[in-house]
């Protein structure tokens, strides 16, 4: 029977570790949203709760907006301070994207072993910043963010910053994981793909965000005019 | 003595329910290097060994994914994870149209949600590269990519109209017992960002080397594979939030370490 209770508790326990725990997240903007039947049964009436229709038996349809309207601080759908993923600054730090929320944000994907256009992408991102006045400029961030969190560890982020004269306050380097860079390249509709070792392929592409988070334009290719993304800052960060 | 035995029985029985738990409709993948259509500079890629579902997620799977995550419910997923034809053929949150069948593969499903679904079984999307060497079977070889007639059947089914409303698992099984990768829809893959033909393919004639750092190197290995070059063009217009009719997936795990 000893024997029993021992073999019960390690299948329990072999049960509750491959449950799924990817869950935690799910009533953040539930519990502010509204519910409503999508047939109107009973006129305007809403629940607080999902669930379905007492007359129809529809399931309750969560009306559009009320969740945004009422959380105004809160980030919106479109925003990438959605994602969860962690990351490492060149000083050390570990960050959630969403800690950056509050300044307009310019974002490219770099690795600092690259030969070819990064050097040129680096530059044109210090182009930018240039060409912003400092009135503007503590409203805004430029973050560099690595294909290649293996090799761009914190201290050779900042390595690279003070080789390049970029370690300001308004600039941040970036170190994930490989399925954090991935999902965010995504977001970025970035792509890459690492060619050898040493080598990736890369889009070249500056994506400028709003305080929230929210794309607002995107550079695509080298050597290209800044101006457009300049004014978007711009009216971004006044 | 009957306690000992009875214990015994339980624990065969548990053991057998976990083991088929873990490998159920899933084979093992022997890992090998192989030249894919696009590789590394050296073009042999290295896939190590890994478990494949021999089936893509169906409808019916789908629905109890929702069901325990309500964030991939379409009328809760977020726009930056999903575009507006998420799920379109389904009718409410938990309810899909009278038309579709649950065994049906699901299809109208983002990236994003391709691989929430994957890491919440503790599983992941297959690599480009794992996908095409899998794919690269037919129903005797393990690579059948010389055989005309392996071309021409996958060329056969991107004619074939609607084949997304078939079941799952009416395709021949292929050498490895994986059914499906051709000849029922499109599948996720994890790094399907990678690849760079072109820009866009859909946009860009000639691979644009202002835009693409390294492009040059990324070249094609064997141009008569015309089918698999499809397979990457696609993959090349695809955007993580883009929900497609014809377009579903499968997961894939590692081995757990070597004990």
């Amino acid at each position: 029977m000893k024997h029993l209770k021992i073999i019960l508790s390690t299948f329990v326990l072999l049960v509750s570790l491959t449950a799924c725990n990817s869950n935690t997240s799910k009533h953040t903007t539930a519990d502010l949203a509204f519910f409503q039947c999508p047939m109107q049964c009973e006129g305007n009436k809403t629940y607080s709760k999902e669930g379905s229709c007492p007359i129809c038996k529809m399931d309750l349809k969560q009306l559009e907006g009320t969740s945004k309207t009422i959380e105004t601080d809160d980030i919106s759908e479109a925003s990438i301070f959605n994602l969860t993923s962690k990351w490492h600054t060149e000083e050390g730090n570990e960050i959630l994207l969403k800690d950056l929320k509050g300044k307009t944000l310019v974002v490219v994907m770099i690795y600092t072993s690259c030969k070819a256009a990064c050097p040129r992408l680096v530059a044109d991102m210090r182009n930018i910043e240039a060409k912003i006045p400092a009135k503007n400029i503590n409203n805004v961030q430029f973050a560099l963010v690595s294909i290649d969190p293996e090799t761009d560890t914190p201290q050779r982020l900042k390595a690279f910053a003070i080789e390049n004269e970029m370690d300001g306050a308004q600039w941040t380097f970036l170190q994930g994981t490989e399925s954090g860079v991935r999902e965010f390249a995504n977001v970025l509709s970035v792509k890459y793909k690492e060619i050898s070792p040493i080598d990736f392929s890369h889009s070249n592409i500056i994506s400028v965000f709003n305080a929230k988070g929210e794309l607002q334009y995107q550079q695509e290719g080298l050597g290209v005019e800044n101006k457009d993304t300049i004014e978007t800052i711009l009216q971004l960060s006044h | 003595m009957k306690a000992t035995v009875f214990s015994l029985f339980t624990l065969c029985l548990m053991v057998q329910s976990i083991m088929i738990g873990q490998t159920k409709d899933m084979v093992l993948i022997e890992g090998s290097r192989y030249i894919p259509l696009y590789g590394r500079d050296s073009t042999v890629v290295e896939v190590k060994d890994f478990k494949m579902d021999i089936y893509p997620v169906t409808t019916a799977e789908y629905i109890q994914f929702v069901e325990t995550h309500p964030k991939w419910r379409k009328s809760k997923v977020i726009s930056l994870f999903a575009d507006k034809s998420y799920l379109a053929d389904w009718k409410m949150d938990l309810k899909i149209r009278d038309s579709i069948s649950e065994k049906n593969p699901i299809t109208y499903v983002s990236w994003f949600a391709a691989k929430a679904y994957c890491e919440c079984q503790g599983k992941r999307l297959p690599t480009v590269d794992e996908w095409e060497y899998v794919a690269m079977a037919d129903e005797t070889t393990k690579d059948a990519r010389v055989k005309p007639d392996y071309n021409q059947q996958i060329l056969a089914w991107y004619e074939a109209p609607r084949t997304k409303e078939n079941k799952v698992g009416q395709t021949k099984k292929n050498a490895w017992g994986v059914y499906d990768l051709h000849g029922l829809v499109w599948e996720w893959t994890l790094d399907f960002n990678s690849v760079l033909i072109t820009g866009e393919s859909r946009k860009d004639v000639d691979k644009d080397s202002n835009l693409f750092c390294g492009s040059a190197a990324v070249n094609a290995t064997d141009l008569m594979n015309y089918a698999a070059f499809m397979r990457y063009a696609i993959r090349g217009s695809l955007k993580a939030k883009y929900s497609m009719k014809n377009l579903g997936f499968r997961c894939v795990q590692d081995l757990k370490e070597q004990r």
